[in-house]
């Protein structure tokens, strides 16, 4: 099993597809590459075998600084009490026009 | 990828609370994703789900691989060609959910060889006749399509998400198939044959891939709870029965025009002989009315017949049996 322990030494990219201009990029999924070009090729070739996009980016998943998963994560918490950011937090009344 | 040093101040809440907390996800429909806590045997039925998944896959290239270079013309071969590479393509997209669980594409690769893990045994039948090839793309997509479609609801979404992706691409499968019986079924008689005889050997391997009647399924209410399965075995496969029943008598209609006595059968899934009967159209009926085929397929109506065809995107929405067959109902439009 020499071949297929080295196979696995590739490092892991992660995917990103822009569908087409005007949006962005979007996750699609993971693949195993020596390098970057070859994970492009192999991106194009597992990813958009029906056009799905017109722009690939690669990232090694190593590469990747995530935050933590958890829904209640205090990272966001800041964000959490400030209501004042959304429009709805105005009352206007409903005979203002243009607002 | 690596994860930004928590701060000081967060406790690690303890393990009854990530296990009613991931209950309480998986229950209002949420999806678990690849970095959240979850429980043990969850991860590891997921990983063993996922693997015979793309064991599947992959093996699944060997019987219509094998018609590649026996292809009739170019046009078959570049579209097996092309189905034949979408089967590796579902196989990498599976690996890649199976990796984001923890499990090693060299060690799942090394559990299929040694047969630690298994595969769908509908590939361990041979593909005779290029038939075979339009009642794999038929039957067996079509029964892979039946217990996909729920699967892209799956609670874990790296899972979900490759099958939303695979059923498109199956969709194209089956409907290559179709249109591949549907040529074979306006040939000859010997033609019209293989078709049936291709049939015949598919029809009850084909019902065998939803896995054992619900009495003999243990795990099915783990795994329903769990919200990886969402409809029982025998549930999917009358689905299947049902599809399949409408979408056989539509050969039957354009080439000899009338129904045969093999699609009016009783298409109930009993499980027992009394239904062992084949959904397909016989073949003396047609060649006893050739005369009448050959006016219906040359004729008006037989363009009007043809099943509804769409063009452009495909659609994941609960109309993959684009054949002329009852929709799958239950998948989320996106």
């Amino acid at each position: 099993m020499t071949e297929s322990t080295a196979r696995s030494e590739w490092p892991l990219y992660e995917v990103f597809l822009r569908g087409k201009r005007g949006l962005n990029h979007v996750h699609v999924g993971s693949l195993h590459a020596a390098d970057a070009t070859m994970a492009l090729h192999h991106a194009r070739d597992l990813y958009t075998r029906r056009n799905e996009g017109v722009s690939i980016w690669v990232v090694r998943a190593a590469d990747i600084t995530a935050s933590s998963p958890d829904e209640k994560d205090p990272f966001f918490a800041p964000s959490g009490d400030k209501v004042y950011r959304h429009p709805t937090f105005y009352d206007i009344p409903d005979n203002v026009p243009h607002i | 990828m690596t994860a930004a040093t928590p701060r000081a101040e967060t406790l690690a809440p303890d393990a009854e609370t990530l296990a009613r907390d991931f209950d309480e996800m998986v229950a209002r429909d949420r999806r678990i994703e690849p970095r959240d806590w979850m429980p043990d045997a969850y991860r590891k039925t997921m990983v063993r789900q996922i693997a015979q998944h793309a064991h599947s896959e992959i093996v699944g290239m060997q019987p219509e691989g094998n018609w590649v270079t026996r292809a009739p013309s170019l046009r078959r071969k570049a579209i097996l060609l092309a189905k034949v590479q979408d089967e590796a393509g579902h196989g990498l997209y599976l690996y890649s959910a199976a990796e984001t669980l923890g499990a090693d594409r060299a060690d799942l690769t090394r559990r299929l060889i040694t047969g630690a893990q298994k595969y769908s045994s509908i590939f361990n039948y041979p593909a005779l006749t290029f038939a075979d090839v339009g009642v794999i793309g038929w039957l067996v997509d079509g029964a892979a399509i039946c217990n996909q479609v729920p699967l892209c609801r799956s609670s874990y979404g790296p899972y979900a998400r490759a099958m939303i992706r695979i059923c498109k691409e199956e969709s194209f499968h089956q409907r290559q198939g179709y249109e591949l019986l549907l040529t074979m079924m306006r040939g000859t008689g010997a033609q019209r044959e293989m078709v049936q005889d291709a049939t015949n050997r598919w029809w009850w391997p084909s019902l065998m891939m939803f896995g054992p009647p619900d009495a003999d399924s243990p795990n099915t209410a783990q795994s329903m709870r769990w919200r990886i399965k969402r409809h029982t075995n025998d549930e999917l496969r009358q689905r299947f029965v049902d599809m399949a029943r409408s979408a056989s008598r539509f050969p039957t209609r354009c080439c000899a025009g009338t129904p045969t006595a093999a699609t009016a059968t009783s298409a109930r899934w009993t499980g027992t002989s009394s239904s062992r009967s084949s959904p397909a159209t016989d073949p003396a009926t047609h060649s006893a009315s050739r005369t009448a085929a050959r006016r219906t397929r040359t004729g008006p109506g037989f363009a009007r017949r043809r099943p509804p065809t769409r063009r452009g995107r495909e659609r994941h929405d609960g109309e993959h049996s684009a054949l002329g067959v009852a929709p799958v109902r239950g998948v989320p439009a996106r």
